[in-house]
């Protein structure tokens, strides 16, 4: 109860804003401010979005962008936490690719899409495989700070009543690593869909992205623009639901309010 | 139960070599408490670092139970100057935890976990997180998880060091109470020259860099010790005999340092 009005009343202002903001829009151009043939009016673009014949098509691109989210974002995820607890496990190993894992942070992978269409072709794999790469270096890195930011003395407490490297890595680092995990994913999450769209557009048969660019080509405002309410409503509802998975996975952490609140001794 | 013979351990690094333990021998005996007092940075969690196996002497040798153990962790059971209690594990859990790493059987290390969170009093936090319980809680769980470890013998680091007065003295009686029915070998560091004399069958004195032994005491009062002991003259005489070590050892230093 106390918890549901917490909420709320964290809810209820910036939904407020936003509804502020679609009203403005509407108004700026019902009252003509902007010509709407330029930009097309909130009430134009969900009409738009629901007529008969852009609606299925819209759904597929959808289900199309979801399911290459969804392989890019596992596949990269995974590929990316067991190559941290790998490095993390074999320091020398780690020594030699840690440096260049911080380096590849300043490629700006994107630009690896043209490469891996002419390489791939125009199918799946390709546009998986880019996806995959971009969520893999924010979970790699994050998980990897986490893993070696385990509190000291609670390593030297572990390993003194006699922990082996697994005990350790599973009982303690593992689960003092799963914040900086968490914050990892959110990113990776973000990155998906941003990546998932722009691979779309490289080869623009399937998907959102690709939606979009075929909107735009054929001057279709509305429509690019629905497209482009459901990609951000994809890439909240992914880092929604990993925030909702953290929340249920980390129950140990104090509330807040709750922080400095002690029994008494 | 635990000889240290002759251990030496130096740090070496860039500004050259220090000596932070020398040539230290001592011996804890079968139910036997001994506390060590010494200075803050003399080198009393280096001497734990060393009987624990987390870290290897310079020179010399540890043997716990008759055998030869140097280097080698998981033969002390150990409660740390912080509580050192994982956060993600409930207080029960966390004891539970470090029964199993030492080898005791889940059902069982669950359900005396369980029986002594009921002994001394903390059967409702059993499966709360730490961060609810009060330090002087915290250290009490630490204390529990150490007792019923099955090594037989404890190392505790400065356990009360981060309470207030109060609630220190409070927990040395609690200590003393719980430990008097469960006897096990106990190395107990602490600054507090009260404490050891309330607590221990022999106290260690140490100097600070390089640590050597100053004093060796036996500590002549009976058991069970009665709160009105910290009044007795003879607690006293021997209360401004450390005190007088350590106060030397401090000048001395002073002296070194200018
Ligand atoms: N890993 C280390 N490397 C270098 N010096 C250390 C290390 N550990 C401890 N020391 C030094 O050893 C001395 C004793 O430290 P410590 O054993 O923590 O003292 P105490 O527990 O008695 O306060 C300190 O001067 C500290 O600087
Ligand atoms: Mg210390």
């Amino acid at each position: 109860m106390d918890n549901k009005r917490n909420l709320w009343s964290r809810v209820w202002p910036p939904a407020l804003v936003l509804g502020i903001l679609v009203a403005c829009w509407q108004a700026a151009v019902s009252f003509a401010l902007v010509k709407d043939w330029m930009i097309p009016s909130p009430a134009e673009v969900v009409k738009a979005a629901f007529a008969s014949n852009v609606w299925p098509r819209l759904m597929e691109h959808t289900g199309a962008t979801l399911g290459l989210t969804a392989i890019g974002f596992a596949g990269g995820t995974a590929a990316g936490f067991v190559l941290a607890a790998l490095l993390h496990l074999l320091p020398g190993v780690r020594r030699g690719i840690y440096p260049l894992l911080i380096l590849s942070q300043n490629v700006p992978i994107v630009i690896l899409g043209p490469i891996m269409t002419m390489l791939f072709g125009y199918g799946l794999l390709p546009k998986a495989l880019l996806v995959m790469l971009v969520c893999f270096f924010p979970v790699c890195i994050a998980m990897l700070g986490g893993l070696t930011g385990t509190d000291e003395s609670l390593r030297n407490y572990m390993r003194m009543i006699g922990s082996g490297k697994w005990t350790l890595f599973w009982r303690l680092e593992l689960p003092s690593a799963l914040q900086s995990l968490f914050s990892g994913l959110k990113i990776a999450a973000s990155y998906s869909v941003l990546s998932a769209t722009f691979a779309e557009m490289l080869s623009p048969k399937m998907g959102l992205g690709g939606y979009m660019v075929l909107s735009t080509r054929g001057y279709m405002p509305e429509r690019a623009f629905a497209s482009a309410i459901l990609i951000i409503m994809i890439s909240l509802a992914l880092f929604g639901l990993i925030a909702l998975v953290e929340r249920a996975v980390i129950r140990w952490r104090p509330g807040k309010g709750e922080a400095g609140r002690h029994a008494g001794s | 139960m635990l000889e240290v013979k002759n251990v030496s351990k130096s740090f070496s690094d860039a500004r050259g070599t220090k000596d932070v333990l020398r040539q230290l021998s001592l011996q804890v005996g079968d139910g036997e408490f001994v506390s060590i007092v010494g200075p803050s940075g003399s080198g009393k969690t280096t001497l734990f670092g060393v009987i624990g196996g987390l870290q290897q002497p310079t020179e010399g040798e540890v043997r716990i139970s008759g055998q030869a153990t140097t280097g080698e962790t998981g033969h002390v059971a150990y409660m740390p100057q912080q509580a050192s209690l994982l956060p993600w594990r409930t207080v029960a859990g966390n004891i539970e935890l470090s029964l199993t790493i030492a080898g005791v059987e889940k059902r069982k290390a669950r359900s005396d976990a369980l029986a002594w969170l009921e002994r001394i009093g903390l059967a409702e936090y059993a499966g709360a997180y730490p961060h609810v319980l009060s330090g002087g809680m915290q250290q009490r769980v630490s204390f529990l998880r150490a007792l019923l470890s099955p090594q037989r013998l404890m190392l505790l680091d400065e356990p009360f060091g981060a309470l207030d007065a109060l609630t220190r003295e409070h927990m040395q009686k609690w200590l003393l109470s719980i430990w008097e029915q469960n006897r096990r070998s106990v190395l107990l560091v602490t600054h507090s020259i009260e404490e050891a004399l309330y607590l221990s069958d022999r106290i260690i004195v140490l100097s600070a860099s390089p640590a050597v032994i100053l004093d060796e005491i036996t500590v002549p009062f009976e058991r069970p010790r009665r709160e009105e002991l910290r009044e007795d003259a003879r607690f006293m005489e021997l209360r401004s005999r450390i005190y007088r070590h350590l106060a030397e050892g401090a000048k001395e230093a002073g002296r070194n340092g200018s």
